[in-house]
């Protein structure tokens, strides 16, 4: 296999030799965690209030961010970055996926938390909720999308990130681990369009 | 960041080639998160039903036995970047621990009655350790052995 390591460095030309230095990167956005903890704070305040208006702005709030991301992202993002040249890319990957490391469990927990305490509220989990079959098919459907995006999708975003902090980061394996990204983030964009069906006819009985 | 003095570099093909012998955790670790989230699915579709437990408890004993097998089958890989996949493991288990205390908090706050409860609990804390398991192998597997 061919030693296909991409130069990122942002040493001026002719300044020493070797290879360029690492990129300079943080892997969680440290500025990023207070307003995760802050909306996770609120989650929980939300759930122990069982305020209606919290539930469903922490659950419709959080879905609607989490469909949107997944959608735009594997539906226009993926395509877009197949088509850059890869130090392009690399640039995109370091300032975009660890923000997407923070974000998306976030968005995740607000979802699902607040949706299940939201759906118990209103008598939606109650075996006898004339729509049950509508709901256990969203169950089936996130529960799919949660083994490909923490089985598949995460792992391969964090595998580029320390990728890209080595001195020589290894071209072929971010473009083969963005593919997994990118094609898992499709597919996880196509099932919330199920998702959107389901909730939508729910919300409108 | 990266190029510690106690940090080998090497090239890409010695970290390609170690590939094919290490095991497949992150397979075994994505076995055990769909056998949980099976299990979790059910035992969401007849919340509130007297059902019998039995088979979610079979599929939460099944996701923790292999991931038993999957700790065993990784803690015998004679060479692996053991600092970063700690490095990656904690932080994962703090954040998923986080997620996890969330879930049971609403199971919990919700008076879940105390054997579907016991079950969540043995579901969420297997699905705690597991996630961070595939996020820290899939880490490690590409990076420079210590020397």
């Amino acid at each position: 296999m061919a030693d296909t390591a991409v130069t990122v460095g942002t040493a001026s030309p002719g300044v020493g030799s070797g290879p360029p230095p690492p990129l300079e990167f943080s892997i969680v956005p440290v500025r990023g965690i207070p307003i995760a903890a802050a909306l996770l704070v609120g989650l929980v305040i939300a759930i122990s209030s069982n305020n209606l208006w919290a539930l469903t702005f922490f659950h419709v709030g959080g879905g609607g961010l989490w469909t949107s991301i997944d959608l735009f992202l594997g539906l226009i993002i993926g395509p877009i970055l197949g088509r850059l040249s890869i130090p392009a890319r690399v640039e995109f990957t370091v300032r975009f996926m660890p923000k997407m490391l923070l974000i998306m469990p976030t968005l995740v927990a607000m979802t699902l938390g607040a949706g299940f305490q939201l759906a118990h509220n209103v008598g939606n989990l109650d075996a006898n909720y004339p729509h049950h079959g509508w709901l256990v098919a969203s169950y089936i459907i996130v529960g799919v999308m949660a083994v490909i995006a923490l089985g598949l999708l995460e792992p391969a975003n964090l595998a580029v990130l320390f990728e890209l902090k080595k001195p020589r980061p290894n071209g072929e394996r971010i473009g083969r681990l963005m593919k997994i990204f990118v094609y898992t983030a499709g597919i996880t964009g196509l099932m919330q369009i199920a998702t959107i069906v389901i909730m939508t006819f729910l919300a409108s009985r | 960041m990266t190029g510690t003095p106690e940090v080998a570099d090497p090239t890409a093909d010695d970290i390609d080639l170690r590939q094919p012998s290490l095991p497949p955790v992150a397979r075994l670790a994505t076995l055990t998160l769909a056998l949980v989230v099976v299990g979790g699915i059910y035992m969401a579709a007849n919340y509130g039903r007297s059902v019998s437990l039995v088979p979610p408890l079979a599929l939460a004993v099944a996701g923790a036995l292999v991931l038993v097998v999957n700790v065993v089958l990784l803690a015998r890989i004679p060479e692996f970047a053991w600092n970063k996949f700690f490095l990656v493991f904690r932080w994962a288990l703090l954040a998923y621990l986080v997620f996890a205390g969330i879930l049971e908090f609403v199971f919990v706050f919700d008076h879940t009655p105390g054997r579907q409860l016991a079950l969540f609990s043995g579901m969420l804390a297997v699905f705690a350790i597991d996630v961070p398991l595939i996020l820290a192998f899939s880490v490690a597997r590409y990076q420079p052995l210590p020397v």
